[in-house]
C-alpha cells in the first residue's frame, strides 16, 4: 500500500516516526526557547538595542569593550568568584558529612535522610523570604537579633551591614540549607555502592577504622559521586539569581555589593534600563567564562573518561 | 539521576498553576454584565496601591466609560519592569501608568504623544511634574497625582531629648544620634541606608541638581561632595534603622516605633496620623550648606497610551476622559484612598484635606521646595550608577568627591547619548 519512499521515511517497524514523536516536542522546544533566544541575544550584542528587540543601530564591538570596561560588571564577577569559593566547598563537606553521619545509622535512617532532603523540595524565593523577613531581619525581634540579644548583643542589620560583610552568611546559609540535602543523596548512593569487601580486606590488613578507613578507602572510591557533585556545584552557583535578588533587591535597585553578572546584567537589560544590546554582550561574555570554566573542570577531573 | 526528573515535573506542574493564575486574573475584570459587548478592548495597567478601595476606584470609573471596554488590569510587583518588557511585545497594555514614561520609551517611539490631550486644560496642571512628561515641547503621559515623600518625625521623642525639629542637615545627623538608643533608632532612611529613596535629594537641599535645565550634570560641585559625605556620618553613628520588615514607602517602623524619624511619602500620612494622632509632624530635608534649601522631591504618575495599540483613537479618548475631563473622579482617586496631591492646580487649591495640619504643611512644602524627583534626561543608566555611588559613600565610607567623579563622567555621556538621538 504504502509507497517505498514512506515506508524508508517511517523506518523500520516505524522507529523513525517513533523517535520523532518521543523527541519531537522536546526538540521543537529547546529550539523555540533555548537556541532561537540564544542566537537572537548574540546578535542583539552587536546593537544598539534600547527598548528595543529589532534594532537596526549596528555597533560591532561597542558593547563589548563597554561591558568589560564597566567596574560594576567586572566586580559581579568578583563576587561570583567570592561566592563559588565560598559555597562550593562548604556544601560538599556539608553534604558528605551528613552522607557518613545518615550511613552509618542502624535505626531510624530513612527518617534522617527525609528530614535532610526536605528543604530541597522548598523554593528559594519563599526560603530566601523567611531568611530576610524572619530569621535575619535588623530589627530587635528578629530569630536571630533575639537569639543574640540574650547574650546581650546589640541588634545588626544582617542584610544592610557592609563592614562586616554579614550579608554573605544569610546568603550562604540559605543556599546550604536549601542544596545540602540534594547532594547528600547523590553521596549516599555512592557511598552504598562501595563493596563491603574493601572494607573487611582493609580491616585485615590492620587499617584503623576512621580517618585512615575514609582516606584511603571511602573517599577515593567516591571519586565519580565528588566529580559530578563539585561540577553540579560550579553550575549552581554560576546561575545564582534567585536568593541575592530576593534578599538584596528593594524597589529602588540592588546594592553595589553582592551583586552577581545575573543580578547585574538583569537590571542592565530587562530592567528599567532596557539597554538590550548590552546586556546580551554581558549574557555572552558570561557564557562564554561558563563554557572555558567546565571545559577545564571536566578536563581536569576526567569526566566522561572510561574507568579503567 | 530521577530527581531531576521529578524536579522537572514539578517545575512543569508549576508553570501550568502559573499561567492558570494568570489567567484568572486577566479574566478578572471586575465587571458583571458584558454591557459593552462588541466594543474594542482596551488594557490598561495600574500598579499595585496599597491603600484600600483604590483598586475598586480604578474599576468603576474604567466601567463608566462608554465608548470602549476598559479591562483593568492590577499589577503586583515589579512594575516599571513590567510594563518596559511589555511594551517590546503586541500583548502589552494599551494604557498604562507609568512614572515617566523614561526618554528611552519615547525616543524608541513605544509611547504616543498625547499633547493635543490637554488642550486648554494644560495650564492647570502642576508645571513641574508636566515638565518631566515632556520633551521637545510634546507631552506623553498625563500626570495622574502628585506623589511626595517627607520627614515624618514624633514630637514626643524629640521633645524628651529636647531636640527642636531639624532645619538642617548637620541638626537632623545630630539629632538622629540622640534619638539612638538600644530599642530605637534616630532615622530611617529605607533598608538599604538611604541610596535608594534619597537619590538627589540631599544634593537638592545642597542647592544643586541632578540634571540642570539646559541638560548638563547639576552636582559637578564640591558643594556636592560635601553633602553627599555627610550622610555617611549617619550610618557611621549606627543612628540608621537598618533591615526593618517594611521598607521606607511603608510607615510601619515609624508607626511601630522602631525609629523616632523616617523619609516616607506623603501617601502614609493616614496612617500615621490614624496610628500617633497629633504626636508628630513632617519635614522637608533639611538644607545644607550657604547655597541649600529645603528639599522635597516630587513626582507622578502619569498615563500613557502604548504606541503599539490596536485602538489608539479609543485608548486616547479613554485618557483624555479620565484624566482630563472627568475631574471628579480625578479628585476622588487623589484623595479618598491614599493620599496624593491632585495634579490638577485647581482641584489641589479646593481640597479641604490638604489645608490644614500636617498634610497642609505637606502640601505646602510640595509647593514651595519641590523638585522632580526623576528629571527626565536622568536615564535609568545613569541613575544605577549614581545610587551604586551613594551606596558606597553612605555604607561603605568611600571618598565622595572621587565616587562622584566617575558618576559625572557616566551620566555626562548618557546625557551625550540621549541627546544624539533626538
Amino acid at each position: 500500500m504504502r509507497g517505498p519512499f514512506i515506508r524508508r521515511l517511517l523506518g523500520p517497524q516505524n522507529r523513525h516516526l517513533w523517535f520523532w514523536i518521543f523527541v519531537g516536542p522536546f526538540v521543537l522546544g529547546l529550539t523555540l526557547f533555548t537556541y532561537v533566544p540564544l542566537a537572537w541575544s548574540a546578535y542583539l550584542s552587536f546593537f544598539d538595542a534600547h527598548n528595543t528587540v529589532s534594532p537596526t543601530d549596528f555597533v560591532g564591538f561597542d558593547n563589548y569593550t563597554a561591558m568589560l570596561g564597566d567596574d560594576a560588571f567586572t566586580d559581579s564577577l568578583v563576587t561570583f568568584l567570592v561566592f563559588t569559593a565560598f559555597i562550593v566547598p562548604a556544601t560538599y563537606v556539608l553534604s558528605l558529612g551528613l552522607a557518613l553521619m545518615v550511613n552509618r545509622l542502624r535505626w531510624a535512617q530513612a527518617f534522617f535522610r527525609s528530614v535532610f532532603f526536605l528543604p530541597v523540595a522548598c523554593s528559594y524565593v519563599v526560603a530566601a523570604l523567611i531568611w530576610k523577613i524572619s530569621i535575619f531581619n535588623g530589627v530587635r525581634f528578629g530569630l536571630a537579633n533575639t537569639v543574640l540579644g540574650w547574650f546581650g548583643a546589640d541588634q545588626t542589620a544582617w542584610l544592610s551591614s557592609t563592614d562586616p560583610p554579614w550579608y554573605w552568611l544569610v546568603i550562604v546559609t540559605v543556599r546550604l540549607w536549601l542544596q545540602a540535602g540534594f547532594y547528600m543523596v547523590l553521596f549516599l548512593a555512592g557511598l552504598q555502592r562501595i563493596s563491603p569487601r574493601l572494607y573487611e580486606a582493609a580491616a585485615v590488613d590492620g587499617a584503623r577504622p576512621g580517618w585512615q578507613v575514609f582516606r584511603h578507602i571511602t573517599f577515593p572510591q567516591l571519586r565519580a559521586t565528588s566529580v559530578a557533585v563539585v561540577l553540579l556545584l560550579v553550575i549552581n552557583a554560576f546561575q545564582a539569581f534567585d536568593e541575592f535578588y530576593n534578599l538584596l533587591s528593594d524597589s529602588r535597585g540592588y546594592p553595589p555589593y553582592a551583586r552577581p553578572p545575573l543580578v547585574y546584567l538583569y537590571y542592565t537589560a530587562l530592567g528599567q534600563e532596557q539597554n538590550l544590546g548590552l546586556g546580551s554582550a554581558g549574557a555572552v561574555i558570561l557564557a562564554l567564562i561558563i563554557a572555558v570554566v567546565t571545559v577545564v573542570q571536566a578536563r581536569w577531573f576526567g569526566l566522561g573518561r572510561k574507568e579503567d | 539521576m530521577s530527581m531531576s526528573r521529578r524536579r522537572l515535573l514539578g517545575a512543569g506542574g508549576g508553570l501550568a498553576l502559573t499561567g492558570a493564575l494568570a489567567s484568572a486574573c486577566g479574566s478578572n475584570t471586575g465587571r458583571g454584565g458584558d454591557d459593552h459587548a462588541g466594543q474594542p478592548v482596551i488594557e490598561q495597567w495600574y500598579h499595585q496601591y496599597g491603600e484600600p478601595g483604590t483598586e475598586q476606584a480604578v474599576r468603576r470609573y474604567a466601567d463608566a466609560f462608554e465608548q470602549a471596554n476598559v479591562r483593568v488590569q492590577w499589577r503586583p510587583g515589579n512594575y516599571d519592569q513590567q510594563t518596559a518588557a511589555a511594551l517590546l511585545t503586541d500583548s502589552g497594555p494599551d494604557v498604562f501608568e507609568a512614572s515617566g514614561p523614561t526618554l528611552d520609551q519615547i525616543q524608541g517611539g513605544q509611547v504616543v504623544d498625547l499633547t493635543e490631550l490637554l488642550s486648554e486644560a494644560k495650564d492647570d496642571f502642576n508645571q513641574a511634574v508636566l515638565e518631566q512628561k515632556t520633551y521637545q515641547g510634546k507631552v506623553w503621559g498625563i500626570p495622574q497625582v502628585i506623589d511626595t515623600q517627607l520627614l515624618y518625625y514624633r514630637k514626643s521623642l524629640l521633645e524628651d531629648a529636647g531636640l527642636e525639629p531639624p532645619r538642617t542637615l548637620d541638626a537632623l545627623i545630630d539629632a538622629a544620634k540622640k534619638l539612638t538608643t538600644k530599642e530605637v533608632k534616630g532615622l530611617f532612611l529605607g533598608n538599604d541606608g538611604g541610596p535608594g529613596v534619597l537619590a538627589g535629594t540631599p544634593l537638592n537641599a545642597a542647592g544643586l541638581s541632578l540634571v540642570t535645565e539646559d541638560g548638563k550634570v547639576g552636582f559637578d560641585d564640591p558643594a556636592a561632595a560635601r553633602t553627599l559625605g555627610k550622610l555617611h556620618q549617619l550610618y557611621a553613628e549606627k543612628s540608621l534603622l537598618l533591615g526593618a520588615p517594611s521598607d521606607w514607602s511603608d510607615p510601619a517602623a515609624f508607626t511601630q516605633g522602631l525609629t523616632a524619624m523616617q523619609w516616607s511619602g506623603l501617601w502614609a500620612l493616614p496612617q500615621v496620623q490614624k496610628a500617633l494622632g497629633d504626636d508628630f509632624g513632617v519635614l522637608p530635608f533639611p538644607q545644607d550648606g550657604p547655597d541649600g534649601k529645603p528639599a522635597v522631591p516630587v513626582g507622578a504618575y502619569g498615563a500613557a497610551v502604548s504606541a503599539k495599540t490596536k485602538h489608539k483613537a479609543e485608548a486616547k479618548a479613554y485618557v483624555k476622559w479620565l484624566w482630563v475631563d472627568r475631574t471628579e473622579y480625578q479628585e476622588d482617586f487623589a484623595l479618598r484612598y491614599g493620599f496624593h496631591i491632585p495634579a490638577r492646580i485647581s482641584l489641589a487649591r479646593k481640597a479641604a484635606k490638604l489645608r490644614s495640619g500636617a498634610a497642609g504643611e505637606a502640601a505646602r512644602y510640595a509647593t514651595d521646595y519641590g523638585h522632580v524627583s526623576e528629571p527626565l534626561l536622568w536615564t535609568a543608566a545613569s541613575k544605577t550608577d549614581y545610587q551604586d555611588a551613594l551606596s558606597r559613600i553612605i555604607k561603605g565610607g568611600a571618598n565622595p568627591d572621587r565616587e562622584l567623579r566617575s558618576v559625572i563622567r557616566k551620566a555626562e555621556a548618557e546625557l551625550r547619548r540621549v541627546k544624539k538621538k533626538s
